[in-house]
């Protein structure tokens, strides 16, 4: 029944692309367009939360390929991601209603906007490779589209086109992990896949290309290149559903692959998702902390919060291999805990920043400040996402970040000294980034809200509509739900680790006071509303106390600032200024930062310059060497074309013969 | 009944740290004074200057923000709330299980967050030089601080403070990896407190502050609090030292009042004596340049990653 509902929605999200081309005269489309993708999206979130009576449903529809037909399936991991892809779908749609009505081009938009929607529910609900693949496809190529909505501007053409590349790059890997998967005979369904047996090559082959399939649609480094030029492109909504839903489709996707399909797994597995995974962490915290551009700076944020998920997967590998189920289970838990969490306040921030955009027309950080008095309630909303992504209690970020750390301090049981030693260098990666995205937070905020605002459009801001405000307070309430009631979303999580990872937390609804403990409660134990009740509880009395014995006045006058204000807005801190220190201690090492001043000399009275180049070390060793050795490739094979007849004869006979030598191999 | 006296020490313990909080620092800068053949002013002389502060009028800054006049209440409540789920006389206090020691550090990082954003509230340059360079300070001393963490729940086989003293005070002896987590927290500490050498509680000299320009404009009532949430976290990096490298005396919560009292001595002559090496180490170093501090915070990122390392080699031979 739910799987039918599911599918249902889906082709009714398909219809609803259709409507948007038929009826594009109408003013109203725009409108009705998200209304009813909201509608959609709220209906496939009950589908995936409503009990299914069986375990697993599964059915087999007569579309695509003949002899395979689609076969689509939800089970406790599909309903999970099925649930986190259309919350952040209802959420989305909601603040589009009325952040979609400023869209100058609706019809670059709105076809492609619930298309793409059901393509990332029906890679959740694949059951087979094709089906799987084709949805894949449907989401790059519709989300491709919607980076290319401005596309009047230089550096969203630019940025399309990196995206088109990563993404038939990691379509490819995908499509080489399946069909190693499904071997010669071309057994395709997941369920044929999960019998067949695969040899140690295969599996780690499988691996690696799923890491690049997966990983280059999720961002982790140094795939991660497109995300920060694409998410940012496309609209505000759109934005939030790359960053917030797509990414962890592709995790959806490499959990299907490494913990379903290719079956029990060796220990190391887990050392590329680690490694990567803490290089994402790191390289994505370090770019955000030096981003001005708010969107892109978000952005930087995802992958680093990608890294972390991968992180955890990886330690659950490491324990699932050796059969610790428990410890399995927490990294598990963790993984899919941040999966939720990031899912709601990545896209939070989007809406904030998508709400700054057109309240105020700036990207920039450094021409905007002091929104906190323009855009009060946008700037609670957006306080908010900040806090519970800088991974600061009592709010959502911190538990599922607080979890993996629980999950590394059990690594010394483990018995492969690889891993072993590779575990705390992942976790000083973590710790790292953890601080670091505190700080990268502290900026964003601090130089975009607060301050005096630094140019008269920022001066002007205004707050959105009433529906992306709601849809920012809902997503909100949510983080704070996840922060306080955590036991709840992780006994949630329980079954889908019980049969991916073969073990499953203790029961945390039975521990009192609503607390969790991951092991027992000797180990650890947090309880986000009991401190979230004393921190109130303490400020009240702290504020009681003060008013009643000490003093209640206060009065206004102008900043002090050691005795002489500057007028000019100018001269407050800026976010390249903020990020100075970090940028000076951890550039040379990260990122390749080169300063130069340029000072005039004594009684020459030009101004000083100081200028800052910053290089991504990956696009430069990385990029940069490939593109060459493509281009030399292409212009050494230009020869092939202006060869004589014979010359083309010979060379076809000797690749039939290759061929054949090949094949009798 | 039990409960009743179990919520009565919590409530204890939570009144405790709160007063002796400024003692604390009146006792160091006495000494401070004393080593400098000053006279200094009294040990109790940070709460008649706070007091004197709360009944003083607020002067907020014209374009002042909501966020700047909860931020305080908020900074004081969360390091508060910190301070006293450290053992301070007594382990297993009826609400010590509410948050291990991860999440003690990640309450203190919140308490930092919303007073660096309150340093960039009203838009001062030394507003934004304070915020700025607390944020790197914390991005590196907050790791280095994971790192001692690990090492110490990799000792004791667990993150929560209360089971960690007890399983120090059970298992007495001398460990290299312990030792070094004790360096890197002491440099930590130091760090995290804006102490000499890395940043002078007594300056205000502009180019050199860090924690008082973040301030800067605070006044009033908000910045008693802010003073106080300051001396709040000296006192809990003291007691965090106490419990866990030293946690001889330390009563268990169902040992009844005798064992407390004990314990609460031997809590007050443990702050004394880290106030008096505090004040020892401030007086004979020097400040040094703001970016020196992150090699010394590195070397304490390093101390403590070298322990954690040492603790899995020897684990498994």
């Amino acid at each position: 029944m739910p799987l039918y509902l599911a599918l249902t929605c889906v082709s009714a999200l398909l219809t609803v692309s259709i409507y948007a081309i038929v009826d594009r005269r109408n003013h109203d489309v725009s409108r009705n367009v998200y209304r009813l993708c909201t509608g959609l999206c709220g209906v496939l979130f009950l589908a995936a939360v409503m009990p299914r009576g069986a375990h697993v449903v599964s059915t087999t529809l007569p579309l695509g390929l003949p002899w395979i037909g689609m076969h689509f399936r939800i089970d406790v991991l599909t309903a999970f991601f099925l649930a986190v892809v259309n919350l952040g779908g209802v959420a989305a749609s909601a603040y589009a209603i009325g952040y979609g009505a400023h869209e100058k081009e609706p019809m670059r938009v709105l076809p492609f906007y619930p298309v793409f929607l059901a393509g990332m529910n029906l890679v959740v609900l694949a059951d087979d490779a094709f089906t799987f693949l084709v949805a894949w496809e449907f989401m790059s190529l519709t989300s491709w589209a919607l980076v290319l909505t401005h596309h009047h501007e230089e550096e969203n053409r630019r940025a399309g086109f990196v995206y088109l590349l990563m993404a038939s790059f990691g379509g490819f890997a995908l499509l080489m992990a399946f069909g190693v998967l499904g071997g010669v005979g071309g057994a395709y369904d997941f369920a044929s896949i999960r019998e067949s047996t695969k040899e140690g090559w295969k599996t780690g082959l499988v691996l690696a290309l799923a890491l690049v399939g997966m990983g280059s649609k999720a961002g982790l480094a140094p795939l991660h290149i497109w995300l920060p030029l694409a998410h940012p492109a496309a609209p505000s909504h759109v934005s939030a559903l790359m960053s917030g839903v797509m990414t962890k489709v592709a995790v959806y996707g490499f959990i299907r692959v490494v913990f379903d399909l290719l079956g029990p797994p060796a220990f190391w597995w887990s050392v590329e998702p680690m490694t990567f995974g803490a290089a994402s962490a790191l390289i994505g915290v370090l770019f955000a902390t030096i981003q001005s551009d708010l969107k892109k700076l978000l952005a930087y944020s995802t992958i680093e919060n990608i890294g972390i998920i991968f992180i955890a997967l990886g330690l659950a590998l490491a324990f699932k291999a050796n059969g610790m189920a428990l410890p399995a289970a927490l990294a598990f838990t963790a993984a899919l805990f941040h999966v939720f969490n990031h899912s709601l306040f990545k896209s939070l921030l989007f809406f904030g920043a998508g709400a700054v955009l057109h309240g105020s027309g700036e990207r920039s950080i450094e021409r905007l400040g002091g929104l906190i008095h323009a855009m009060p309630k946008t700037a609670i909303l957006f306080l908010g996402g900040c806090v519970a992504i800088a991974a600061l209690p009592p709010l959502n970020g911190f538990v599922s970040e607080w979890l993996v750390f629980q999950a590394i301090l059990l690594s010394p049981a483990l018995p492969q000294w690889t891993v072993k030693l590779l575990v705390p260098a992942v976790g000083v990666a973590l710790a790292l980034s953890a601080a670091l995205g505190a700080g990268c937070y502290i900026r964003a905020y601090g130089v975009a809200f607060l301050g005096r605002p630094r140019s008269e459009a920022a001066r002007a801001a205004h707050d959105p509509d009433r529906w992306s405000l709601a849809a920012m307070a809902v997503l909100l309430t949510l983080c704070l739900m996840a922060g306080l009631l955590p036991s709840l979303l992780i006994d949630t999580i329980s079954p889908v680790a019980k049969d991916f990872v073969g073990g499953r937390m203790p029961t945390q609804a039975e521990l009192s006071w609503l607390s969790i403990a991951p092991i027992a409660e000797s180990r650890s134990s947090y309880n986000g509303l009991l401190v979230f009740l004393f921190i109130l509880f303490s400020a009240y009395s702290a504020r009681w106390v003060i008013h009643k014995f000490g003093s209640a006045r206060s009065r206004r006058a102008p900043a002090w600032d050691c005795g002489y204000i500057e007028t000019s807005p100018m001269t407050q801190y800026t976010g390249s200024s903020f990020a100075q220190p970090i940028r000076r201690t951890l550039g040379a090492i990260a990122f390749s930062v080169r300063e130069r001043l340029d000072m005039p000399a004594p009684g020459d009275t030009r101004a000083a310059r100081l200028s800052v180049d910053i290089k991504d070390r990956i696009f430069d060793y990385l990029y940069a060497p490939l593109t060459r050795a493509v281009e030399s490739c292409a212009a050494g094979l230009n020869i092939l074309s202006l060869l004589t007849i014979q010359e083309y004869l010979a060379l076809v006979f000797a690749a039939l013969v290759f061929l054949l030598v090949l094949v009798a191999i | 009944m039990t409960l009743l006296f179990n919520i009565l020490a919590q409530g204890v313990q939570m009144l405790l740290v709160l007063a002796l909080a400024p003692l604390l620092i009146g006792f160091v800068r006495k000494l401070k004074a004393r080593l400098l053949r000053r006279k200094g002013p009294p040990i109790i002389q940070p709460w008649l200057d706070l007091i004197r502060l709360l009944r003083k009028e607020v002067v907020l800054a014209e374009n002042a923000s909501w966020l700047y006049r909860v931020a305080p209440y908020l900074i004081f409540a969360m390091i508060w709330v910190a301070a006293s789920l450290v053992p301070t006389f007594a382990t297993g206090l009826t609400f010590s299980w509410s948050a291990d020691l991860i999440a003690i550090i990640a309450l203190l990082g919140s308490a930092r967050f919303f007073l660096a954003l309150a340093g960039m509230d009203i838009g001062t340059s030394f507003g934004g030089i304070g915020s700025s360079r607390e944020a790197m300070f914390g991005s590196l001393a907050e790791p280095a601080m994971m790192m001692i963490v690990f090492t110490v729940s990799f000792v004791a086989g667990t993150t929560q403070l209360s089971e960690i003293a007890a399983y120090m005070v059970a298992n007495m002896e001398l460990r290299a990896s312990v030792g070094m987590a004790l360096v890197a927290l002491l440099i930590v500490a130091i760090a995290e407190n804006g102490r000499i050498p890395v940043d002078n509680p007594a300056t205000h000299l502009e180019l050199t502050m860090v924690h008082e320009a973040m301030v800067l404009e605070y006044s009033g009532r908000y910045l008693a609090l802010i003073e106080l949430a300051s001396a709040l976290k000296l006192l809990l990096y003291l007691s965090l030292i106490a419990c866990v490298f030293f946690p001889v005396g330390l009563a268990s919560h169902d040992a009844g009042a005798e064992a407390m009292m004990i314990g609460l001595c031997a809590y007050i002559l443990k702050l004394a004596i880290g106030g008096g090496a505090l004040a020892l180490f401030e007086t004979t170093t020097a400040k040094m340049r703001i970016f020196r501090v992150p090699d010394f915070l590195g070397a304490g990122l390093m101390l403590g990653l070298l322990a954690t390392l040492l603790v899995f080699v020897t684990r498994s031979l």
